[in-house]
């Protein structure tokens, strides 16, 4: 009985330390009073406010919103403010943002049951130094995404870290004006995916240990559509290894075994002086939406695509035949550095209309020039009895416009 | 940041009975004026009842509308009381009160605050940051039932009841209020109720249709099933609702095949598509990711995302049934 008491005492001593060092300071302490004190800050900050956390491992059960405009959320560093959702038992991710001008940085966010931070409509969001990880490696179990900006515009992911979602760890979708910069992104399914959206830059990042390093999508039946203005430039893109581990049904499942750089569908696309290095499959490869889409305004087949000074080596020495039938039926052994499935629209592909969908600068191996093929999958479901690859890459060069850089509207 | 938290409850009256709405608040017994209402296909929360009341400033009318919300005057209140029944089987046994969620029409927008219920069930206390309320009842079958019930916190409000970014009610819509309620007058059709005491006008003359109730069988299961949906869906999926990113539409006007997800793919829906290629598979509810996602009850994979933790048995046979039946 005694003893009960004094531990109340004790008790309470501590819940009034906290509440002291609360009301001095703005620095939010893990415990269990935490998940409320965040929630609260998170709700009843003013545009302008910092919402600091400090070190430590903060754990929650219920995934946590923000909605008041240019509030940062900060910790004291990526590998020290831990937000884990190990015991998640109800929201479909860790963090909701709902407004515009939010700056995250400096803490990470670990095993969501869901995807780790969904930005929806946000016009200016930042993701500066920001961790997400499922710590038990690539399960398909995994939540879908890691950074998550959808229907958003002024997107900045800088020095980020991305690790284990079941689809794609970086992924911004329908959105416009995006960077994605210095970040990292490993043993996820897809390492970078730019789906839908206008005007991206994908550049300095590092993309390894994936299904698909970085890509660059653009599907049907969504409320934006019609990806364009895409650079992917100075990337590492190696070592995409990991098994396709995504839930079947979903696009990025396609993602064939080590595919380094994906483009499908999309217009004006740059793809330069990457580095794209042990990817069994291929090292890049352009491709269209094969499958039916109810919208009439989508287009199906990518164009302007411009390839050029990248370094390519040992990519499609162990092409993918399930994921990547239409190339392991074309090509006995190793499989060209770039890669192209060579659909086109039927008045290009009769001659009516020129066609240049595929541009290839100069690209090198380590040792000399970079292959390249052009599956002609158009004529092969066309008149199958005259198809032929077409591996002449001198018939693909040529120079393009490069993209223009990316200017935020804040700038 | 402490002021800024003072100053924003201050806003707000702390208690619920500080609005004066109820003649009693633990029978939730409306004083006159503060009109209860119900409407057809209810969203599914775990089981709760749910016992509805609109206050309107004196002398204001709304004006009607078939498929969207009501044009409500600034200044009206609606609100909604969460309830178990002690005993489902008999009602009498009364009620544990949960919260109580207002929305607020203001000049700025309609503005949503929840009120928790004490434990003496005497009042209900202002609460932003959502709570979690373990409860239990006994059900129709006479069993024991448990909930982890998740009262929102106020951005969960609007994840609900987002449309083009401004928050808005979604049931009092006149296809939802069409509907028989007992007054104490007697039973009355709710809209006609609403005209004749001048709360509402521009109700129009002709007969407008009655969309299927979900869980009555006189109506066929395809109308049930798209009800339910709409009720249980389309709030978040619609064009400017908050799941309107994914291309799904489930409301009652929409009539785009894909647009209601017949052989579409799942965007971005990680494991909840279940390892299954099609949103809805015609024929084949056990290969259909809308299926499976409602029956779940895995936050990460279970819809709606926000309003349950358990699943709603007596609805998945009309999904299932709708989907089996369709070509």
């Amino acid at each position: 009985m005694k003893k009960k008491f004094l531990n109340i005492i004790i008790l309470n001593i501590f819940v009034f330390i906290g509440l002291i060092s609360s009301l001095f300071s703005n620095t939010i302490q893990p415990g269990p009073r935490a998940y409320d004190e965040i929630q609260k800050a998170l709700i009843f900050s003013k545009p302008g406010d910092l919402i600091q956390l400090s070190e430590g491992i903060f754990e929650f059960e219920d995934g946590l919103s923000l909605d008041i405009d240019n509030v940062t959320v900060a910790g004291e560093g990526e590998d020290k403010t831990i937000l884990s959702f190990k015991n998640q038992k109800s929201g479909a991710e860790g963090l909701l943002v709902t407004s515009s001008g939010v700056v995250l940085k400096d803490f990470a966010i670990e095993d969501t049951i869901g995807d780790a931070i969904v930005v929806k409509g946000a016009n200016g969001i930042s993701f500066i130094r920001i961790r997400v990880e499922w710590t038990g490696g690539p399960k398909e179990s995994n939540g879908a995404y890691g950074l998550y900006p959808v229907q958003s515009s002024d997107v900045l992911i800088d020095s980020c870290i991305a690790i284990g979602a079941s689809d794609a760890g970086i992924y911004v979708g329908q959105s416009e004006r995006i960077k994605v910069l210095n970040s990292l992104a490993k043993y996820n399914v897809a390492g970078i995916e730019i789906e839908n959206s206008y005007f991206a830059e994908v550049i300095g990042n590092t993309a390894e240990h994936n299904t698909g390093g970085i890509l660059i999508f653009d599907l049907p039946d969504l409320p934006q559509q019609g990806g364009h203005d895409i650079l992917v430039a100075n990337n590492l893109v190696i070592n995409n290894d990991t098994k396709n581990f995504a839930p079947e049904g979903n696009i990025v499942g396609n993602t064939p075994n080590g595919t380094g750089i994906m483009i499908m569908a999309n217009q004006f696309v740059e793809i330069r002086d990457n580095v794209i290095k042990n990817n069994a499959t291929t090292g890049i490869l352009i491709a269209s939406y094969q499958d039916e889409a109810e919208d009439k305004n989508y287009d199906p087949i990518g164009n302007h695509i411009y390839i050029h000074g990248n370094t390519l080596n040992n990519n499609g020495f162990d092409v993918d035949k399930v994921r990547a039938k239409p190339i392991s039926d074309a090509i006995n052994g190793k499989i060209p550095e770039i890669v192209w499935d060579g659909v086109v629209p039927f008045i290009e592909w009769i001659g009516i209309s020129p066609s240049s969908r595929v541009t290839l600068g100069s690209n090198f191996t380590e040792s000399g020039k970079a292959d390249f093929v052009n599956l002609k999958l158009m004529t092969k479901f066309l008149v199958p009895i005259i198809h032929k690859i077409d591996n002449n890459y001198s018939n693909y060069m040529g120079e393009l416009e490069s993209i223009k850089p990316v200017v935020f509207l804040q700038d | 940041m402490t002021f800024f938290l003072i100053s924003s409850l201050k806003a707000e009256p702390l208690f619920l009975s500080e609005y004066n709405f109820f003649k009693n608040i633990r029978e939730q017994i409306p004083k006159e004026g503060v009109i209860p209402y119900h409407i057809a296909n209810p969203l599914f929360s775990d089981y709760t009842y749910k016992f509805r009341f609109i206050s309107m400033p004196d002398n204001k009318v709304a004006s009607y509308n078939y498929e969207n919300i009501f044009n409500f005057p600034l200044g009206t209140t609606i609100i909604k009381t969460f309830a178990y029944p002690v005993d489902d089987r008999d009602l009498k046994k009364g009620f544990q009160l949960l919260e109580t969620r207002l929305l607020i029409h203001k000049k700025e927008g309609w503005t949503p605050v929840s009120y928790v219920w004490n434990e003496n069930q005497t009042d209900a206390k202002l609460k932003f940051i959502g709570k979690t309320i373990e409860a239990n009842w006994i059900d129709k079958n006479g069993n024991v039932r448990n909930a982890r019930y998740r009262v929102p916190n106020i951005n969960q409000c609007k994840s609900c009841h987002q449309l083009n970014k401004a928050i808005m009610p979604i049931g009092p819509k006149g296809r939802n209020m069409d509907l028989d309620f007992f007054y104490q007058s007697g039973k009355e059709n709710q809209i006609d109720y609403w005209e004749e005491n001048k709360l509402l006008k521009d109700v129009p003359k002709k007969k407008m249709i009655k969309p299927a109730i979900w869980n009555d069988e006189t109506f066929l299961i395809p109308e049930r099933a798209r009800s339910y949906l709409d009720s249980n869906c389309a709030h978040c999926h619609r064009k400017g609702g908050s799941a309107g990113n994914s291309g799904l539409y489930l409301s009652l006007e929409e009539v785009g095949r894909m647009a209601i997800g017949v052989m579409k793919k799942p965007v971005a829906a990680g494991r909840g598509s279940g390892n299954m290629e099609y949103v809805i598979n015609p024929g084949k509810p056990e290969e259909s990711i809308l299926l499976f996602r409602m029956a779940s009850t895995d936050p990460g994979v279970m819809m709606p995302e926000l309003s349950r933790s358990l699943s709603h048995k007596e609805a998945l046979p009309v999904i299932y049934e709708w989907i089996k039946e369709m070509e």
